[in-house]
């Protein structure tokens, strides 16, 4: 018995017990793995093709739910508009602002660390305390920046009451709590060897073309992940809009979580909530993918890749 | 992601020695570096200014044009009011005994053990499975919360903290991805004349590996402090009743309080007042831990 399977087996005696013995090391990880991501994401997929208000039992109803959202649903459409919107203009612009702060930083300034943390600790505050500060700044009666307009006689800006600002006015909150894509930029930037700047230098690059030449190339790989985590973080936000605006005003910040949070814990629809769940899944997924496949032509991973 | 950013990093100054037209020109840079960065900071260190100091007002120095910059009488006193306008302490015995607590030990507990697994010992699928360990920390979270929410709903642990901790036994792929990356750089020699000597695994890890890596357990426990602390969707999913709610949802119920203007008088310094106390043990432990803050992220991007 011992030597057939000895036979079947790749592995020798010390490969299954080394084997054994990082399983058990990592079995907490294979079992959240198993009961937190597998059995939720298959489970959310059968939910997906129900009806299911959790007092009764679900009611299979196959792809109608997805049918129902894409060809029977304008709400679906207006959410999706205003997430791609919020998607489309924070991330790549909220990238842009924290490499051009990075960049700023990685000169040789006086108090950088005195600059960094002031950029870096919006990132970290409480999103609810933030979200009040917030509402109350941007308010439009009382709020510190119409204060001022109005103090110079500039006329007043409806940030969260007016449709067409609620969008800019959250996605300058987004930008505000950047700083985390900062101090990673900051971090890969002071990776790039002064050396190349110098070499750049003496063969009469500009300050431009060492930016475009040398910065950019070299730090790549990390606009690239803060591109792809902010893409992630973005598509799914939900505090800042949810007690800023709560969707409004006209729905123009009814954000795909919002939507998703209301239909599950509001209207308790678990089989509707689940469906766009799983296409907001297949949307990340195919947005990272696409960036990935991009990256190849625009990202530098040193002489050997 | 990349190497750890230091403090005495700092890039050397340019010493370019060239005519005064290049020279006219570093002093423009400097200058356009400067008139960027001294407004954009305080940009950024506006808002948390406006809370601070609306914390010390009363309604008649918050409603004017132009707003008061400098508050004069300050109103410290609002602090003590705001907190007493609901139960605060018991939200915050709430937010530290029965979320942040558990949270950051079992998180650091179990992801220890589960990134030692994936850096010191070697076995054979160990690099595979945690490219799938990779791949989860991609994982929209949208995805699961309704399923999870069911299946805690089915469990009868709606109400309690029990959805927002118990899942911290099974490790976090954000905290062990950091956590083994610091394994990884320990000598092997350390754990081969341990093994030498009979020890366990388990032994390894928690007498020889552990305590070379504390300012890495610092890292990941301030994280995971961050994360439970600031959570405001999981409460919100799963607690209903208002004795059980952390800091987060309390904020938010003092909100509806006071943005009922002329009904409560100070609502909105009060609001500031709580809002500040809620964020000040985050800002504090920053300038307290700004370096392990900026290693933590700068290694593995890890977000607030």
């Amino acid at each position: 018995m011992a030597a057939s399977t000895q036979k079947v087996s790749r592995y020798t005696p010390q490969e299954w017990r080394n084997l054994r013995l990082g399983l058990v090391f990592v079995s907490p990880w294979v079992l959240g793995f198993l009961i937190f991501t597998i059995y939720p994401l298959l489970s959310s997929l059968y939910y997906s093709l129900t009806r299911y208000d959790l007092l009764r039992p679900p009611v299979f109803l196959g792809v109608k739910n997805y049918a129902t959202l894409f060809f029977d649903d304008p709400h679906f459409w207006n959410v999706m508009y205003n997430t791609l919107y919020y998607v489309g203009v924070s991330v790549p612009f909220g990238v842009a602002v924290a490499f051009l702060i990075a960049n700023l930083l990685n000169s040789d300034v006086v108090g950088r660390s005195f600059f960094r943390g002031v950029i870096y600790i919006p990132s970290i505050v409480p999103a609810v305390a933030s979200a009040m500060v917030w509402q109350f700044l941007m308010n439009v009666q009382y709020g510190a920046i119409n204060g001022i307009l109005r103090h110079f006689g500039l006329p007043i800006i409806p940030f969260l009451s007016n449709p067409g600002w609620a969008k800019p006015s959250l996605i300058l909150v987004a930008i505000w709590a950047q700083g985390a894509a900062v101090v990673i930029f900051l971090a890969a930037l002071q990776d790039v060897p002064r050396s190349l700047y110098e070499a750049a230098t003496v063969d009469g690059a500009n300050l431009w073309h060492r930016f475009r030449n040398v910065t950019v190339p070299l730090t790549s790989p990390i606009i690239l992940f803060n591109l792809i985590m902010g893409l992630i973080v973005a598509f799914q936000e939900f505090t800042v809009p949810w007690l800023l605006t709560e969707g409004g005003p006209m729905n123009s910040t009814e954000f795909y979580l919002v939507h998703l949070y209301r239909n599950a814990f509001e209207y308790l629809r678990m089989g509707k909530a689940s469906a766009l769940a799983w296409i907001l899944f297949l949307i990340i997924v195919s947005f990272t993918i696409v960036i990935f496949r991009s990256s190849a032509r625009w990202v530098y991973y040193g002489g050997d890749k | 992601m990349t190497s750890i950013a230091s403090e005495s990093r700092t890039a050397p100054a340019p010493k370019y020695h060239y005519d005064s037209g290049r020279r006219w020109q570093t002093f423009l840079l400097e200058f356009a570096k400067y008139a960027i960065l001294i407004p954009l900071t305080i940009s950024f260190a506006f808002p948390l200014y406006w809370m601070i100091s609306s914390a010390l007002k009363v309604d008649s120095q918050v409603f004017t044009v132009p707003p008061i910059l400098l508050p004069y009488p300050i109103h410290p006193e609002n602090f003590i009011e705001g907190w007493q306008v609901l139960p605060f302490t018991r939200y915050a015995v709430n937010s530290v005994v029965f979320y942040t607590v558990p949270a950051v030990v079992f998180t650091v507990l179990s992801s220890t053990v589960v990134a030692y697994g994936f850096s010191r010992l070697r076995w054979p699928g160990r690099d595979t499975m945690f490219w799938l360990v990779v791949m989860t920390m991609m994982l929209p979270w949208a995805v699961t919360m309704v399923p999870l929410f069911i299946t805690f709903k089915w469990l009868g642990w709606l109400d309690t903290y029990r959805p927002l901790v118990v899942p911290a036994l099974f490790s976090h792929p954000y905290i062990v991805f950091l956590l083994r990356q610091f394994f990884m750089t320990l000598p092997e020699e350390l754990s081969d004349a341990a093994r030498i000597d009979g020890a366990t695994e388990f032994g390894i890890l928690f007498r020889i590996i552990l305590p070379l890596t504390k300012p890495a357990l610092a890292v990941v426990a301030l994280f995971r402090f961050l994360w439970a602390w600031n959570d405001y969707l999981g409460p919100l999913i799963y607690l209903r009743d208002q004795n059980r709610y952390p800091l987060a949802l309390g904020i938010e119920q003092l909100s509806n309080r006071a943005n009922d203007i002329g009904n409560f008088s100070n609502g909105l310094p009060y609001l500031m007042a709580v809002s500040t106390l809620v964020a000040l043990p985050i800002i504090v432990t920053f300038f307290f831990a700004q370096r392990t803050f900026i290693e933590g992220i700068s290694v593995t991007g890890l977000k607030g």
